[in-house]
């Protein structure tokens, strides 16, 4: 008795637990309330108040999604009352809003326009507000666009930047009138602690904050015929591209996203899968290297636990707020950036193709990767080694460009020479997969047997609770790694900033003792990433990583270092991991940089 | 509601017996159970403007459970029109603390604040002294009560109750979603008693004198007295103490300059009452918001034949543009409307029918703004726009 409540909404009865708001009540029977500020990843914040409901008995309308229910209530949703309010406010947000929805890229898949339409607001009768601000756009990221003309000011942004994110490069300035969602000092976001994450554009309604999308250039890249387009595609990106072409989410796409990529007129479709095999077995050899350099040697400059180097977000953020702490970072560039130093040197050298007129262009889950493209360290090959980066999104906007009918497209297959994957290259697109695939590897060179875990699948490390724990001891090791014997190694895992900094607090405050950390920036790893398609919610994540884990199930090769690929190119081009060359094309350096 | 026959000037606030360290002492002898029935009965109401009453209050958050819970004192007195507080705050400061450490005897509190109007920056060390021997007396008979002075920055929004306390917690000061409470959670999500400054003075008086002295003042649901500051046409402006339920027409009668067209009652959140009314308005709590009876948290500002009740609408709604915290879309986007609105239709650029269409949108900023800021900026609005039709038009 204590712990359901009754209540009624539009006359039908609904018995739900307490603590329950009436925006899940609603749900409950399949009433669906109109919600902007609302967001399933976020906290309640109640301002955009187009979810007001009437409570019979009460003077004013309530918030549905903050309102909780009370034993006996009696709730309208679309009583005249509710409705001729709620069109009040739809308009008043259409009046503020620059609704020039034809010219917008969000055009589409906005979540006002769509209010808009549902509602049938046909004119404008309020006075329209956006002309009479003098708005400028920052267009000076290379990631994200943010355009305040566009903003509703639900705050969604503000709350993921600081919820999710525990970023705040986003905060709310002014009263009033003024009243606007702005950054540190009202700077560019290029010059604030914004790590590029791009999950604001995620969970923007409208259009205020998209990414800064590289779609014209590429097309004209692929229509010079002196240029050579190789593409590579991010392992989230068959699992989400389907849900931008009407697929259910959690379709797995892989054999027509390689089909729609050769028609679209690429001349070499790659698979980033292939350097993340290859940056496992660099950064699994930095670990047991660090290890030894540690246990061994007692070499105290070398930093333990080591930290992964995979997600630009994730790169940045420690760039500003533990700057003290980037010799934890593995010195591995990114899968995206390791390719396109390769493309340029190996894949021209095979092919025999002058590397100047390569355009190398990769399909990302994330808006970081076009900063990390544009970083001026990513030349290692002498070119600029990722042209451009296209998200999940922009690539479905590609694809409906050039009218292939998605659906209907014959699977394919990656070409040669950089498109082998592995499983363990596929689960780098889930949070905890970069820890799995390193572990497959790393346990198997350092012992000789498999993983001990059932199907090679470390369940441990997977799901999507915001920090995970696992330890491995490693016994009977070969030979040559001895001194591992009976160590326990130490792992962890963080997705969603928020999560990285309660790790990395308990690094600097030396309560934990990992070995090895793999951080993502977005929550549930790269398949949440800030590139994916709209909208996110925990539910849809969750969709996408089992395609993820599916994808992995079904291929025959599931460790890294048994990537025929990956074996040939350090046959003939790499000869070692941790080579010369290797050190020349697949590490990098960090950059210390301030908060403010 | 009834109306009291009279004008009736009382003196509790100012009058300063000197007192209070005997209330406080006497006072916490009694039983907490026994101060609140005596609150109860006097049928205080919160004279911030909102009218809660102040014994159920304290009651709740008496009755809330937890380790740590706290006192505020509002006193970040912003709206237009009013200065009483600032005249309690630096005439009788004793009276407030007081009040405040009986609060927090009755409710388990030990922590108390006065969050200060930032223009008030010029009352801070005269307080202090109040408050550093207040502490000195509380430690000399061994009460544990501490009292510290929060100051606020000038934003009207952080008047409201949990925009202040989301300021206090070094936060933005936007209005939370009600339900919860303050006296549930309020400040650091602790139970928490936030009153207005002239509400304590009040609590100060009834545990004085008792309750029934101060219920047999006012009216039927408006009872005690109340501060009102009054100002605009008057050739007697300042702070007065008078009976609840009083009729406009007598006020106007003592305060008026004998041109006196309307009167607005509560200042820029409250009403304005044209001269033809002010026969059948009474001030005090109850009843319809246009209708009979005006709450107010105390600001009376006249005005005569040669004030343009079109400035003053417009004056009104620059000051709701840019004191609305901007969070919420009916208050925010509704008030940059009804200001450009007016405008619009008096320079002729929209049809004097335009009026109707922003008088609906009063209604909806009523019915579903978060907090009472953008719910009250139909007051004024409509009780000025229907009332002097022609002076927005032409």
């Amino acid at each position: 008795m204590a712990n359901t409540i009754n209540v009624s909404i539009n006359g039908f009865p609904v018995e739900l637990e307490k603590g329950k708001t009436i925006l899940e009540a609603a749900g409950k029977l399949g009433i669906t309330i109109p919600t902007l500020c609302y967001h399933k990843d976020l906290c309640v914040a109640g301002n955009c108040r187009v979810c007001v409901v009437e409570v019979v008995g009460q003077a004013r309308l309530s918030a549905s999604c903050a309102t909780p229910c009370e034993e006996g209530m009696e709730i309208l949703t679309n009583s005249l009352k509710v409705r001729n309010s709620r069109k009040h406010i739809i308009e008043l947000l259409l009046a503020e809003h620059n609704a020039d929805c034809t010219k917008c890229y969000r055009n589409g898949n906005c979540e006002l326009q769509k209010l808009s339409s549902e509602y049938k607001i046909m004119t404008q009768e309020f006075i329209e507000l956006a002309p009479l601000k003098k708005y400028s756009i920052d267009m000076f990221s290379p990631s994200i666009i943010k355009d305040d003309s566009k903003c509703i000011r639900c705050q969604r942004c503000v709350r993921t930047c600081a919820e999710l994110q525990g970023v705040n490069a986003l905060t709310v300035a002014h009263k009033g009138d003024k009243m606007r969602i702005t950054t540190f000092f009202e700077k560019a976001m290029r010059d604030v602690v914004c790590t590029n994450c791009g999950q604001c554009v995620n969970h923007c309604p409208t259009g205020a904050l998209v990414e800064k999308n590289y779609i014209e250039e590429v097309w004209e890249a692929i229509a010079n015929p002196i240029k050579h387009v190789v593409v590579q595609t991010a392992p989230a990106v068959r699992i989400g591209l389907g849900e931008e072409l009407g697929l259910p989410p959690g379709s797995r796409v892989t054999g027509q996203m390689v089909s729609a990529l050769k028609r679209l007129g690429f001349d070499s479709v790659l698979d980033t899968d292939f350097t993340a095999d290859l940056t496992i077995m660099e950064e699994g050899t930095e670990l047991l290297t660090r290890l030894k350099k540690v246990l061994v040697d007692h070499d105290e400059t070398v930093k333990l636990p080591m930290a992964t180097s995979c997600s630009p977000g994730w790169i940045k953020y420690i760039e500003h707020m533990y700057p003290q702490y980037l010799d934890n970072l593995s010195t591995c560039k990114s899968p995206q950036q390791m390719f396109g130093a390769l493309v340029k040197t190996y894949y021209a050298k095979a092919r025999n193709i002058d590397p100047e007129n390569i355009v190398s262009v990769s399909i990302m889950p994330c808006t970081a990767k076009k900063f990390e493209a544009y970083r001026p360290e990513m030349h290692d090959s002498g070119f600029r080694d990722v042209d451009y980066v296209l998200t999940t999104r922009e690539l479905a906007i590609l694809i409906k460009q050039a009218g292939l009918d998605f659906n209907k497209l014959e699977p394919a297959k990656f070409d040669r020479l950089m498109g082998d994957s592995t499983g363990a290259g596929v689960i780098f697109g889930a949070t905890g997969g970069v820890m799995e695939a390193a572990l497959r590897t790393a346990y198997e060179l350092v012992t000789g047997r498999e993983v001990p875990f059932k199907n090679l699948n470390i369940e441990p490390v997977r799901g999507m609770e915001g920090i995970r724990e696992t330890s491995i001891k490693i016994e009977n090791p070969l030979k040559e790694w001895a001194f591992l014997d009976g160590v326990e190694l130490k792992c962890a895992v963080a997705h969603g900033l928020v999560n990285a900094k309660t790790v990395m607090d308990t690094v600097k405050s030396g309560t934990s003792n990992y070995h090895f950390i793999e951080f993502m920036a977005c929550p549930g790893g790269c398949l949440g990433g800030g590139g994916q398609p709209i909208p996110t919610s925990p539910e849809i994540r969750k969709k996408r990583a089992e395609a993820i884990y599916a994808e992995d199930g079904a291929l025959t090769i599931r460790k890294s270092h048994e990537n025929p690929e990956v074996q040939k190119l350090y046959r003939d081009f790499l000869k070692h991991p941790l080579s010369e060359v290797s050190h020349h094309l697949l590490h990098t350096k960090y950059t210390k940089r301030e908060r403010y | 509601m009834a109306i009291a026959n009279q004008l009736k000037r009382v003196d509790f606030i100012f009058n300063n017996e000197n007192d209070w360290e005997k209330v406080l002492s006497s006072s916490i002898k009694k039983k907490p159970q026994d101060l609140i029935n005596e609150l109860i009965s006097s049928e205080l109401k919160g004279r911030g403007g909102a009218g809660f009453p102040t014994g159920i209050k304290w009651k709740l958050a008496a009755e809330a459970k937890n380790d740590s819970k706290y006192i505020i004192c509002n006193a970040d007195e912003g709206e237009p029109g009013t200065f009483k507080d600032r005249e309690i705050l630096s005439k009788v400061p004793y009276k407030v603390l007081t009040a405040m450490a009986i609060c927090g005897y009755i409710t388990g509190a030990k922590e108390g604040f006065i969050y200060l109007r930032g223009e008030y920056k010029f009352l801070q060390t005269e307080l202090q002294k109040a408050i550093d021997e207040f502490q000195y007396y509380c430690k000399e008979i061994k009460f544990d009560f501490s009292i510290t002075i929060f100051m606020g920055s000038g934003a009207y929004i952080c008047g409201e109750e949990t925009a202040l306390m989301e300021s206090m917690e070094g936060k933005r000061g936007e209005p939370r979603n009600k339900p919860p409470f303050p006296t549930q959670n309020g400040y650091l999500d602790k139970p928490t008693v936030i009153n207005n400054v002239e509400t304590l003075v009040h609590t100060f008086t009834i545990f004085k004198y008792g309750a029934k002295k101060f219920y047999d003042l006012g009216v039927q649901y408006s009872r005690g007295t109340k501060l009102f500051s009054v100002s605009g046409d008057t050739p007697k402006p300042g702070i007065y103490e008078l009976e609840l339920g009083m009729s406009l027409q007598d006020f106007v009668y003592e305060f008026g300059d004998g041109d006196t067209k309307a009167v607005q009652v509560g200042g820029a959140s409250g009403f304005l009452v044209p001269r033809k009314k002010f026969k059948d308005a009474a001030i005090g709590f109850k009843g319809k918001l246009t209708g009979i009876s005006l709450p107010t948290g105390g600001s009376m500002m006249l005005f005569n034949s040669s004030r343009s009740m079109y400035n003053v609408l417009d004056n009104y709604l620059e000051f709701f543009r840019e004191e609305s915290c901007g969070q919420c879309t009916p208050c925010r986007v509704g008030c940059q409307q009804l200001l450009l609105g007016i405008k619009a239709v008096k320079r002729g650029e929209k049809p004097a029918s335009y009026l109707e269409k922003l008088l609906r949108l009063t209604e909806t900023m009523q019915l579903t703004a978060k907090c009472g800021l953008g719910q009250s900026v139909a007051n004024s609005f409509s009780s000025i726009v229907e009332n002097f039709q022609e002076e927005m038009i032409y």
